[in-house]
């Protein structure tokens, strides 16, 4: 999980959710903590199914919040 | 007299520190920070605007970076274009590549960068731009601007540039047709190696093949629900007196940590980031912002999984070498197999 995906790509991670930010990759403490909640659920979800999909090559998966 | 411009972040720009890492892009007329010495060793550029950034925001906000900074330039006139050096700086270095390959692009003016060896950039670019072989630090500043300022100059007068290694920069990829000093043919040289390899002499290839070092994917775990998971981070979150004195740059150590006791996350004023290359006031506010300890906690309790391993593992990386980060991960790895861990999450800042 990280915010430069394109670094991941390079140094050869081969799953990749997105964060959001470098200093804080899973809530922005801009928002409300409900909204980092959300976000924090959300993506960490996306990376244990991540966890559980075989892939065939550095696949970046899709994050909707 | 041919015109350049550089591109600098915001602390070689002067703006400030991590801090203002955010900061977005400017054009200053004139001399900015190492504008001023790289203007010095140009004979025949002069240096017109320095471009400023920080470098969170250009790591975070590309495009929109990019857009900007293509915007100052549409009315400028320059004959080469300069960005960094950025040593080590990983973020700076990607910010450099990003821009170099932008206007390389949209304004077809020849670009120069310097980054070190260890710079992520460098893999990223080296195909694309000039990347000059720079040095670890500040320290080399001087050293590198020369270096960029030289080949610079070639570039911006249109003169012929020569092979990689006699010139400097990272080698393209790219292959070009010499004749040889003295003219020795093919059929001679390629015996001389075969010869030399023969009787284990050492020999330069002339056609060198890069190395991909790609890691092999590993197998979907099968089933989640039974499955145990660890945490691990380079973002630097250790207990608030950091017990291994993991350095919070270039780190060679790593720590692993109890939170078995943890709920929901781990109290804040207890656990803080010694991370030195981002602000650590989000982090240390709340630690979740960096391990998702509720995210993964209550994915546990729903059975979505079958157990958060006991322990969590970090490191910091920043300045880290990628030598250091590979052998730190085998050690780790080797920890989480002893742990029977089935899988990892790993949360980089």
């Amino acid at each position: 999980m990280c915010n430069l995906v394109p670094i991941a790509l390079t140094v050869g991670a081969n799953r990749i959710v997105p964060t959001i930010s470098i200093p804080y990759p899973l809530g922005d403490p801009n928002t409300p903590p409900e909204e980092q909640w959300k976000l924090r659920y959300h993506r960490v979800g996306v990376a244990l199914d991540a966890l559980a999909t075989d892939i065939s090559e550095q696949t970046v998966f899709r994050v909707k919040v | 007299m041919k015109k350049g411009i550089l591109y600098i972040n915001q602390f070689f720009g002067q703006i400030g520190g991590e801090e203002q890492a955010d900061f977005e892009p400017v054009i200053r007329e004139g001399l900015v920070g190492p504008a001023t010495a790289l203007d010095e060793a140009l004979d025949d550029v002069t240096i017109t605007h320095t471009i400023i950034c920080g470098d969170n925001y250009m790591g975070s906000h590309t495009e929109e970076a990019l857009r900007r900074i293509s915007g100052f330039l549409q009315d400028k006139d320059f004959d080469i274009f300069f960005a960094g050096p950025a040593f080590r700086a990983g973020r700076y270095g990607i910010a450099c590549g990003n821009v170099c390959q932008m206007v390389q692009e949209q304004f077809k003016v020849p670009v120069v960068t310097s980054m070190n060896d260890e710079n992520p950039g460098v893999e990223m670019f080296r195909q694309k731009i000039y990347i000059l072989k720079g040095g670890k630090s500040a320290a080399d500043m001087r050293k590198d601007i020369k270096a960029m300022a030289q080949l610079g100059q070639k570039l911006a007068k249109g003169e012929p540039i020569g092979a990689a290694q006699d010139e400097g920069y990272f080698g393209r990829g790219e292959r070009h047709q010499t004749v040889m000093d003295p003219p020795i043919p093919a059929a001679d040289r390629v015996v001389d190696m075969l010869l030399k390899k023969l009787n284990n002499q050492p020999f330069q290839s002339e056609l060198p093949i890069p190395k991909p070092d790609r890691v092999p994917i590993a197998p979907a775990v099968k089933d989640l629900s039974k499955a145990t998971i660890a945490f691990v981070t380079s973002g630097g979150i250790v207990p608030k007196d950091n017990p291994d004195r993991i350095q919070s740059a270039s780190a060679t150590k790593w720590g692993r940590y109890n939170i078995s006791q943890y709920k929901d996350r781990l109290p804040a004023g207890e656990y803080k980031t010694i991370h030195a290359g981002y602000d650590p006031a989000a982090a240390n506010e709340d630690p979740n912002r960096i391990f998702p300890l509720d995210a993964l906690r209550a994915y546990e309790r729903e059975g979505k999984f079958g157990k958060l391993h006991d322990y969590y593992y970090a490191t910091v990386g920043t300045g880290t070498t990628q030598g250091e980060a590979a052998r730190m991960g085998r050690e780790i790895a080797q920890h989480l197999h002893e742990g029977n861990v089935d899988a990892v999450i790993l949360v980089s800042t």
